[in-house]
């Protein structure tokens, strides 16, 4: 639904819609290596700048890693940085990951979620971006193309204030290659609420300063402490600026989105567009009466201890959809939602559904029959496996 | 010398403090570097002994910025800040990758070259000491054939010659490739001179010797730079456009042994093995003559006292 009365509405897919987010954000240095299914996002940055419609440096690396590095040195040196991976990229991205928020380098990043291998897999899940979870990256999740566009631009001005790197997360083809009809707000909007990048902290002449140089015992436990109370000041300010988003562009964006919780017994949580398809589900077991509701999990990290706590408090029962896995443990968004709700009063029963892995569909009556599920159980479980066919 | 002394900026830009080992080629090689390069210059360095000789935060012992990078991201950082700059519209600043030969040769090879064949428009300094000496002497791709390393131990020295930097880098086609050392300040600094005016991949191995790597005396590192050169182990010269080479300084030819012996990382050679090197060394030399005649047309006079040699 068109909001601004000057934007354009354009029906493109989850990966064009980030770039014309990218676009939309002014981004300045664009580092990108092809990968399945991100490449698309890329195509379209660089016949943007070929075109003349963004003034920008694309750089054709030979690696994701050295995309990442190129993405982190131009950040350093003063740029508005981007880029675009998968699966595989992301995982040889993983050292730098860890370069880029121990620099504090705001890069902004979409990470189109797909299955890593072996053995190969093209196919959605969650657990390439979720593996990068203590590299001290921000996360977002979106559900939509449109959230999508809008985290680019958002997540540029929340990594640019608390000086964090941010990873805006999409389905594989659900909604990288899937097109829906998205708002193309005005340029000049965009740009009333994300102005230029200024990093007081980047490479200049006046102040020859070293970043990123040897941290003996002395001064490292500093560093790393005041990434974590970024990392804490992030939500807060992701709160801030989603509300004033809200405002401007007609979305307001939270931590999490609840759906049907009011008096909801039984909460069934998902992140990405498996979402979409709860919500169907929700809405249509609701007609039958069953008193459940629906958790969205948009941002990841920072992760929002206090309004999971406060969203789930009091609630009879909690399914965690998890498309992804951490083995030899459990499914990721079940630990981290578990760690939220130990020792407080009025937790629920959590169960964690672990489905959909390497691309397999979660369709609605699976989600369905993941609440009959839920319904028919009396002790919490960690694991129940939905759809594997043993 | 007497061009350097009156041409080379006075002017310092590393501070008297760091915290190099004594008789460090890779700190006279900075010093020096930036002599040419000046103070519009931004740095970066990966995992090597520059690393540490920098010192520890919140020192820095260069007067220039300077952003530390992975072990094998030189090249891309140094993308990656040009790119940032061109953007910003800054174009008088010179952007300078200082790598060491294990950052270069091996595991900084591919972002090199992915650098070079895209003609990014940096300077990319390897100073190569020959092993990867701030871990302690393990032996690299640039490690000589026979030498010592803790990793290649004197019952299975090193076995294979070092690679070719050079050629590969020169097979990019990229507008500049040259040779320096610290015993030859005059050339080192010409041709950080020559590189700056360039546009483009400008690539310069130094040759830097390493006092606890090498097995020298701290005082003698100069001499053994000067040496590899007199030997021919290590030629002066330099490849424009991946095409017209030219050798910048015609050695005395001295037996590589002069050079060898000056070194306990050699201790152990037998003579056949020195012999071999000998071999390889004037194989090697005959190709970069038949370069640089093939470029020049003919060899200078001072070629021929070289060649007797």
């Amino acid at each position: 639904m068109k909001v601004l009365e000057k934007s354009e509405m354009k029906v493109i897919t989850g990966n064009h819609a980030v770039s014309y987010g990218a676009k939309l954000a002014r981004v300045e240095v664009i580092a990108a290596y092809p990968i399945t299914p991100q490449t698309t996002i890329v195509e379209l940055l660089s016949e943007m700048v070929a075109e003349g419609d963004l003034k920008a440096r694309f750089i054709t690396v030979e690696s994701e890693h050295s995309a990442m590095a190129g993405c982190i040195s131009a950040s350093i040196a003063g740029a508005r940085a981007f880029t675009a991976t998968s699966s595989q990229g992301l995982a040889l991205m993983h050292e730098m990951l860890h370069w880029a928020a121990g620099v504090r380098a705001p890069i902004v990043m979409a990470n189109v979620n797909r299955a890593l291998a072996a053995p190969w897999s093209i196919w959605t899940d969650q657990n390439d971006s979720l593996s990068q979870r203590d590299t001290g990256w921000m996360q977002l999740y979106a559900e939509s193309n449109q959230e999508a566009l809008d985290f680019v631009i958002l997540g540029y001005k929340v990594a640019e204030q608390v000086l964090l790197p941010m990873m805006i997360v999409l389905d594989a083809f659900i909604l990288s290659h899937t097109s829906e009809p998205v708002e193309i707000y005005p340029q000049e909007v965009v740009d009333a609420f994300l102005p230029p990048y200024q990093n007081p902290y980047a490479l200049n002449f006046d102040n020859p300063q070293v970043i990123g140089g040897l941290a003996d015992p002395q001064v490292y436990f500093e560093f790393r402490y005041k990434l974590q109370k970024a990392h804490e000041r992030a939500i807060q300010v992701f709160k801030e600026e989603g509300q004033r988003f809200g405002e401007l562009f007609g979305r307001t964006y939270d931590t999490l989105e609840p759906f049907m919780l009011e008096d909801a017994e039984e909460v069934l949580v998902t992140a990405g567009s498996t979402t979409s398809t709860a919500r169907y589900a929700v809405q249509k077991l609701r007609e039958k009466g069953h008193k459940v509701g629906l958790l969205k999990l948009r941002m990841f990290r920072p992760f929002p201890f206090e309004d999971i706590r406060q969203a789930l408090r009091g609630r009879k029962k909690v399914g965690i959809i998890d498309r992804n896995l951490s083995y030899g443990h459990h499914g990721i968004f079940y630990q981290e939602i578990k760690s939220a709700l130990y020792g407080q009063s009025g937790a629920p029963l959590l169960f964690g559904y672990v489905t959909g892995l390497g691309g397999r569909d979660i369709r609605a009556e699976d989600i369905e029959a993941i609440y009959e599920d839920l319904r028919s159980r009396t002790e919490p479980q960690e694991i129940i496996w939905k759809g594997v066919r043993l | 010398m007497s061009w350097y002394w009156k041409e080379v900026n006075r002017e310092e830009w590393m501070n008297p403090g760091h915290l190099a080992c004594q008789g460090c080629g890779a700190t006279v090689a900075m010093r020096l570097a930036l002599k040419a390069l000046g103070p519009k210059t931004m740095i970066t360095v990966p995992a090597c002994c520059w690393t540490i000789i920098d010192g520890a935060w919140p020192n820095h012992a260069l007067k220039i910025p300077m952003f530390h990078t992975a072990f094998e991201t030189a090249a891309i950082a140094a993308s990656g800040i040009r790119a940032a700059l061109d953007v910003k519209g800054e174009k008088d600043v010179t952007v300078l990758a200082w790598a060491g030969d294990g950052g270069t040769f091996d595991i900084g090879i591919q972002a090199l070259s992915g650098a070079a064949e895209r003609n990014e428009n940096i300077i990319y300094v390897v100073y190569d000491n020959e092993a990867y000496m701030n871990t302690g002497i393990q032996r690299s791709g640039a490690t000589p054939y026979g030498a010592w390393t803790t990793t290649t131990p004197v019952k299975h020295p090193e076995e294979r010659p070092k690679k070719n930097i050079v050629e590969i880098m020169s097979a990019h086609r990229i507008p500049y490739v040259a040779t320096a050392t610290i015993a030859f300040p005059d050339d080192l600094v010409r041709k950080f001179l020559k590189a700056k005016e360039i546009q483009g991949t400008r690539f310069i191995h130094i040759l830097s010797p390493c006092p606890p790597g090498w097995k020298i005396a701290s005082d003698q590192s100069i001499k053994v730079a000067r040496m590899a050169v007199e030997t021919k182990v290590f030629p002066l010269f330099e490849i424009e456009d991946g095409e017209r080479w030219t050798i910048n300084y015609w050695p005395e030819g001295r037996p590589v042994l002069d050079y060898l012996k000056m070194q306990g990382r050699f201790r152990h050679l037998t003579e056949e093995q020195v012999d071999y090197i000998q071999r390889f060394v004037d194989h090697e030399w005959e190709k970069l003559l038949k370069r640089h005649q093939e470029t020049h047309g003919s060899l200078p006079e001072e070629a021929t006292v070289s060649a007797s040699g």
